[in-house]
């Protein structure tokens, strides 16, 4: 971004009537026939003109596309039309969710260019439910980083500071319902992509349990640990958005056959206050050496509103979670190597053909994926193609799937005794851009919280007990 | 270069090892793991999802009646299969190869440990190990155009139809066939043609060699003797007819035995089969560096087919083709030697057509072997290619059975039949070729005939039998044939006793 784009107030200022309300508030609004969907669309469209040439939470906005859904809303509500109740309520995609007809780069330069000719399985119920998209929010690429500064189409900057990470790698998702850019976001998850960038930006982050939601058309990272879900500002919007793309899905095969919970009635429950009777279990493993004081400072204080709404605090071990990091930076990467060997220029995306010597498809493919990736995956790439070889398999592939099952053995004893799990969802406050970014490890380090429930598939929410730092709670 | 050894010198002198890969495309619906339909001869790129292009975001679920064939298969080779197993990935960049692995079964096959007899020419049969039977999608298909003869060295540019990626494969590994000795070349066949036959009655593929529904590797490798470890093998890539199976085989065999002859020693790799000229030529070389760097699928749950599901398969399993041989052979009383020669004829569903239609098995046997199998040769066609159905052979049999056709008569309207003049009947009524079975006009030849022969009729009515013959022969003149010899001798004998 350009020195003077920061001069830009991003924070929420009074006034801003319809951007400030949450997703359930616009959609009683909507309902009541207090405003039209197209006045909110057009709000939000406004406001994303207004911020994000700071901010660069998106890659793409689809303006007109998003009026027409806004429109055609409108009008079978005038009509008297059954709707969903988010219907009319805008909201914004991570680039890595496939949509049919808008570019989708999963914020790789592979992928320039590419025009999907289908919907993902999310994208067909959002668009049913009549959301209008607002855009492509930006990414680390292929959703490989933790700070959105790997994306092949430049940072995407904090709202609340332009000068640190919004986290990521669906640090698009999160600036942009942080920015007031977009009531509700969605974001995929496969170490804390979801609820890292919530815990630096101030926001809610599900990351709901694998298989629950539909992953059939997100560019899939590693698919073992793969999960979309719903960014908000609230709880309350989290579980809307939770409750709307959830459900079994014939066309993915890990997909959940169990009806969606009352995902938005167990919000409003617990919006109530009385936590009587639930257990909570404090990770002995997450919150010691290299977590800052001030977040756990945060996190003690969450804990003591926890108590004081009748719940039972009590420290439990889970002690496989200090491998959970290495076990994930093996699976990941080794998944990763093979899910993206598929761009190789042959049938979508970027094409390049070596400037000298013949034009062979193996020498198109090697051209195309050495301009196409950037260091950070290539990187994944090389440390996965050499988890899997023949020799080191077991060693390496094989030893983390060990590691991946004593950590969900730690999860099943915890969940013995207690009803969910709290930890810091970070260690660290947002850092500066550029802090990390040339430290891999560092940056690795960041989702030593998060990494645990992808790896046992339960699921996982990041919630701000009080800006900036956040909290995050895992449940059976 | 290589001399070739003499073949049957180099099976005196080496014993040859053989090993069959069997890719069979399933006959299913639709694809391995998508919604796309698969059917031979559409139009390039037109039977494509958005998984069989493996664009991203696309996911696989697997095709239940793929499972299904493929446990059939799996049962019919006498397999035990699995309660548990997964996909893997098999991982290489290839432009036919939309994901850029291959979603395969590695270590976890749906079926394994199982055997098949095959029956060789001389009614010996040999038992094949099977060591595995696994599923996997194929692969789609480049074209090159430009330079010669469709080979990617030399051409201008290629493309890629995607309309076979995905498709459901079966693969069928064979344990190392052992002591077939010179035998190999027509092991190797009768054990492909057994397969062939047996996915035809399962109903799992067309299984049509001209369009590559069932693709053969061969592996051959010599040792000194049986006592000996087994030797360096080769893979002969896609022998796809039977003929070139039992070529491939007997040129490896020769092929190596020189190599050996000549103090080498036989190079790992595959090879590629010629067709014009009958040779393998080197392909790419085998070695550790293959690298495919498998890892389980985790896009796809592991298969666990119930074993209720599985019984339900196997009491549903079709007679298979070697049983339903052995059953006919019995049912039928055929010698052995018959019943081979009716096999290899490719006669075996007309001889039970014609059995069906009321005809008895020796019979039908005789008509189908004989002048119909004469009349095949001629034309130089397969004998479900002559004009003529088993239900006509039937009606034919019952004129000659009802005494209307004498054999010579009969052979006459089937000549008609096949000539294009209709049914039995109508050939009958058409060519008035009924036997004359009224007395009247026969015992008018046979007093022609006596009349004409005095000498033979005075020699017969002296009593000596022997030159009857000749008067019968006479009247089969004089009707055309169409007398019934034994008739016109009792009318013979009645008119020399009467005086």
């Amino acid at each position: 971004m350009a020195a003077d784009d920061r001069t830009a107030d991003t924070r929420p200022r009074a006034g801003d009537d319809l951007i400030r309300l949450s997703a359930a508030d616009l959609a009683q609004a909507l309902t009541g026939g207090e405003v039209s969907s197209v006045e909110v669309t057009q709000a939000h469209l406004d406001r994303i003109e207004a911020v994000d040439p700071a901010v660069h939470a998106f890659l793409h906005v689809s303006a007109e596309d998003a009026l027409d859904t806004a429109r055609s809303v409108d009008r079978a509500r005038s009509a008297g039309e059954d709707l969903h109740p988010l219907a009319g309520v805008p909201i914004a995609l991570k680039d890595i969710v496939v949509t049919r007809g808008q570019p989708t780069t999963a914020g790789s330069r592979i992928l320039e260019g590419w025009i999907p000719p289908y919907d993902a399985t999310i994208v067909t119920k959002i668009k049913a439910a009549g959301l209008p998209v607002l855009g492509k929010t930006n990414m680390d690429e292929l959703a490989m980083g933790s700070s959105t500064e790997h994306s092949g189409y430049g940072n995407t900057h904090n709202p609340w500071d332009l000068d640190r990470i919004p986290g990521g790698s669906g640090g698009g998702s999160a600036a942009a319902v942080a920015a007031f850019e977009a009531p509700l976001a969605i974001g995929t998850d496969t170490g804390g992509s979801i609820r890292q960038p919530g815990a630096v930006t101030g926001t809610v982050g599900v990351k709901p349990t694998y298989g629950s939601v539909s992953r059939y058309g997100l560019i899939a990272m590693a698919s073992s640990l793969d999960q979309a879900g719903p960014a908000a500002r609230t709880v309350l919007d989290a579980a809307w958005l939770h409750q709307l793309i959830g459900g079994h899905d014939p066309l993915d095969s890990t997909s959940l056959t169990d009806p969606v919970p009352d995902l938005v009635g167990a919000a409003r429950r617990g919006a109530a206050g009385d936590l009587t009777g639930l257990r909570v279990g404090v990770v002995t493993q997450l919150g010691g050496e290299g977590y800052q004081q001030g977040v756990l400072d945060r996190f003690h204080e969450a804990l003591e509103m926890l108590t004081a709404a009748g719940a039972e605090v009590v420290e439990v071990s889970c002690p496989h979670f200090e491998h959970a990091l290495a076990a994930y930076y093996l699976i990941h990467p080794a998944e990763a190597s093979s899910n993206l060997a598929k761009f190789d220029g042959m049938r979508f995306g970027l094409r390049v053909e070596p400037t000298e010597g013949p034009v062979t498809a193996e020498r198109v493919m090697a051209a195309t994926r050495g301009q196409g990736f950037g260091a950070e995956v290539k990187r994944r790439i090389i440390l996965g193609t050499y988890a899997l070889s023949t020799g080191y398999y077991d060693a390496y592939y094989g030893s983390a799937q060990k590691v991946r099952t004593l950590v969900q053995r730690d999860f099943a004893a915890a969940f013995e005794r207690v009803d969910v799990l709290v930890s810091p969802t970070v260690p660290t406050t947002a850092f500066r851009l550029g802090e990390k970014v040339d430290d891999p490890l560092a940056m690795y380090l960041t989702d030593v919280a998060t990494i645990p429930v992808n790896l046992a598939g339960v699921p996982g929410i990041s919630v701000p007990p009080g800006w900036p730092t956040a909290c995050r709670s895992a449940s059976r | 270069m290589t001399t070739l050894v003499d073949y049957d010198d180099a099976v005196r002198r080496y014993d040859p090892v053989l090993g069959i890969e069997v890719h069979v495309e399933l006959g299913t619906r639709t694809k391995m793991f998508d919604g796309a339909e698969q059917s031979f001869g559409a139009p390039p790129n037109t039977q494509i999802t958005p998984v069989s292009l493996g664009l991203p975001g696309a996911l696989p679920v697997l095709n239940r009646t793929a499972v299904e064939y493929a446990i059939r298969i799996g049962l019919a080779l006498n397999c035990q299969i699995a309660q548990w197993c997964r996909f893997a990935r098999k991982n290489y960049f290839y432009p036919d190869i939309p994901k850029n692995y291959q979603t395969s079964q590695y270590d976890e096959p749906i079926a394994f440990e199982g055997w098949v007899d095959v029956e060789l020419e001389d009614g010996t049969t040999f038992r094949v190990e099977i060591e595995r039977a696994h599923m996997e999608e194929d692969a789609g298909k480049n074209v090159h155009v430009g330079g010669e003869g469709g080979r990617i060295h030399g051409a201008d540019y290629s493309l890629v139809d995607y309309n076979r990626a995905g498709v459901p494969l079966v693969e069928i590994v064979t344990k190392p066939i052992l002591g077939a000795g010179e035998r190999v070349p027509e092991v190797a066949r009768a054990y492909v043609q057994t397969l062939r036959d047996m996915f035809r009655a399962l109903g799992v593929s067309e299984a049509r060699m001209e369009r590559g529904n069932v693709r053969a590797d061969v592996n051959v490798s010599l040792r000194a003797d049986a006592s000996a470890p087994l030797g360096t093998r080769t893979e002969t890539k896609n022998v796809n007819s039977f003929r070139s199976i039992e070529r491939a085989v007997r040129y490896e065999v020769s092929r190596q035995a020189g190599v050996l002859d000549a103090g080498g020693t036989v190079t790992q790799e595959t090879r590629h089969w010629h067709e014009d000229n009958g040779t393998t030529s080197p392909g790419r070389i085998k070695s550790d560096a293959d690298d495919y760097r498998y890892f389980p699928e985790p896009d796809l749950v592991p298969v666990e087919p119930s074993r209720e599901w599985v019984e339900q398969i196997r009491a549903s399993l079709p007679e298979l083709p070697a049983a339903r041989r052995r059953r006919l052979h019995d049912e039928w009383g055929y010698a052995d030697a018959e019943m081979r020669d009716v096999v290899n004829a490719g006669a075996l569903d007309l001889i039970e057509a014609t059995v069906t239609a009321g005809v008895t098995p020796a019979a039908a046997r005789k008509w189908w072997m004989g002048e119909l199998a004469r009349t095949a040769k001629e034309r130089e066609v397969e004998l479900e290619a002559l004009p003529i159905t088993p239900a006509q052979i039937g009606a034919l049999q019952q004129l000659v059975d009802a005494g209307t056709l004498t054999d010579k008569l009969a052979r006459q309207v089937l000549e008609g039949v096949l000539a294009g003049e209709g049914d039995p009947e109508q050939v009958v009524a058409a060519r008035g070729l009924a036997v004359v079975s009224d007395d009247g006009p026969l015992l008018e030849a046979i007093d022609a005939a006596l009349a004409a022969q005095p000498d033979i009729a005075a020699k017969i009515r002296g009593g000596n039998m022997g030159p009857v013959g000749a008067i019968i022969g006479a009247v089969m003149k004089a009707t055309r044939g169409q007398a019934d010899a034994a008739r016109v001798r009792e009318l013979v004998m009645q008119r020399v006793a009467e005086g």
